[in-house]
C-alpha cells in the first residue's frame, strides 16, 4: 500500500528536522539532461523530498544508456522525461514534475527554468554545457548554477570534487576526464558525480553555500 | 597584471578575443566569469582586460 503524503512528509522530518525539510519542500531544481548525470540527480533530490523537480531531455532511452542511467530495460524507447518521471514517482510518489521533452537553447532555456530556485546543467557535450552556463547565468543571475565538467573513464574516485566558481555557479567534477578522449563513462564515478550536484543543491538550500 | 585561473598573467590592455588566441582553449567550450559574473561570448571582442581583473575560464569537457 503507498503510503499518504503525510505520513512521507513525516519520515522525512523525523530524519531532518522540520525546518531543513520544509526548505527541501518548497524548493524548485531543474534538471538540464536526463543522461547519467540527470537521472542519478533527479532520483537523489526526489528522495531527499524536494518539493518540485522539472525534468528536461529532448532524447530517448537507448541500450548504450543502461550502463550508468537511471532507465530500465522495459523502458527503450521511451523520452527519457517520461520514463524518468515513472520511476522517481515510484520513490517519491507526491513530488511536483514538469517534464520539457525539448532541446535546450540559449532562447528558450530561461523560459523552461523560470520557476526553478536551482538548475542542474547534466548535459554530456561539452559545447552544450559551455552554452548552458553561459545562458544560465547570464539571463537568470537570480538562480544557482551546479554543472559538471569531467567523470569519464577509471582515475580517482577522490578526484571528484565541488568547486564554486562564482557566487551562484558551482563546478563538480575532476574538471579533465573527457568523454571525447574514448576513456567511457561508468556507473559509479558518473553517480559519484551527479552526488556531489544533488548534494550542493541541498547544501544551497539548507543555507551552506561554501564548499 | 590580470588574476586568469589563479595565476597572474601580464595581459592587460588586451582583449578577451586577443587573449584567447594566444591559447588552446576551444571557444564553444569555455564559459568565462570576469570578477565574478559571466562575460558573455558575444562581448569576447570588446571587452578589454583590466589590471586587477579576476578571469576564471571554465573549460568543459564531454561525459555525463
Amino acid at each position: 500500500m503507498i503510503p499518504t503524503k503525510e505520513e512521507m512528509i513525516s519520515a522525512l522530518e523525523e530524519r531532518m528536522g522540520k525546518e531543513l525539510q520544509d526548505r527541501f519542500l518548497s524548493a524548485t531544481v531543474a534538471i538540464c539532461g536526463l543522461g547519467g548525470l540527470g537521472s542519478n540527480i533527479a532520483i537523489s533530490l526526489a528522495r531527499a523530498g524536494i518539493g518540485k523537480l522539472i525534468l528536461i531531455d529532448f532524447d530517448r532511452v537507448d541500450i548504450t544508456n543502461l550502463n550508468r542511467q537511471q532507465y530500465k530495460v522495459s523502458q527503450l524507447g521511451r523520452y527519457k522525461t517520461e520514463a524518468l518521471e515513472e520511476n522517481i514517482k515510484e520513490i517519491a510518489p507526491y513530488i511536483g514534475i514538469e517534464c520539457h521533452t525539448v532541446r535546450v537553447n540559449e532562447d528558450n532555456v530561461a523560459e523552461l527554468v523560470k520557476e526553478a530556485d536551482i538548475v542542474c546543467e547534466a548535459f554530456d557535450d561539452a559545447a552544450c554545457k559551455a552554452m548552458l552556463t553561459e545562458a544560465v547565468l547570464e539571463k537568470t543571475p537570480e538562480k544557482y548554477l551546479v554543472a559538471a565538467s569531467g567523470m569519464a573513464g577509471m582515475d580517482s574516485s577522490n578526484d571528484i570534487r565541488t568547486r564554486r566558481i562564482t557566487k551562484k555557479f558551482y563546478l563538480c567534477g575532476d574538471g579533465i576526464s573527457d568523454v571525447e578522449a574514448g576513456i567511457g563513462l561508468v556507473a559509479p564515478r558518473v553517480a559519484l558525480c551527479a552526488a556531489h550536484q544533488a548534494h550542493m543543491v541541498l547544501r544551497i538550500l539548507a543555507g551552506k553555500t561554501e564548499v | 597584471m590580470v588574476t586568469i585561473n589563479g595565476v597572474k598573467i601580464d595581459a592587460a590592455g588586451q582583449t578577451v578575443s586577443q587573449y584567447l588566441e594566444t591559447t588552446d582553449y576551444d571557444i564553444k567550450k569555455i564559459a568565462i566569469e570576469r570578477n565574478g559574473d559571466i562575460l558573455p561570448k558575444a562581448q569576447y571582442s570588446e571587452t578589454t582586460l583590466m589590471d586587477d581583473d579576476s578571469i576564471e575560464i571554465v573549460s568543459f569537457v564531454g561525459g555525463g
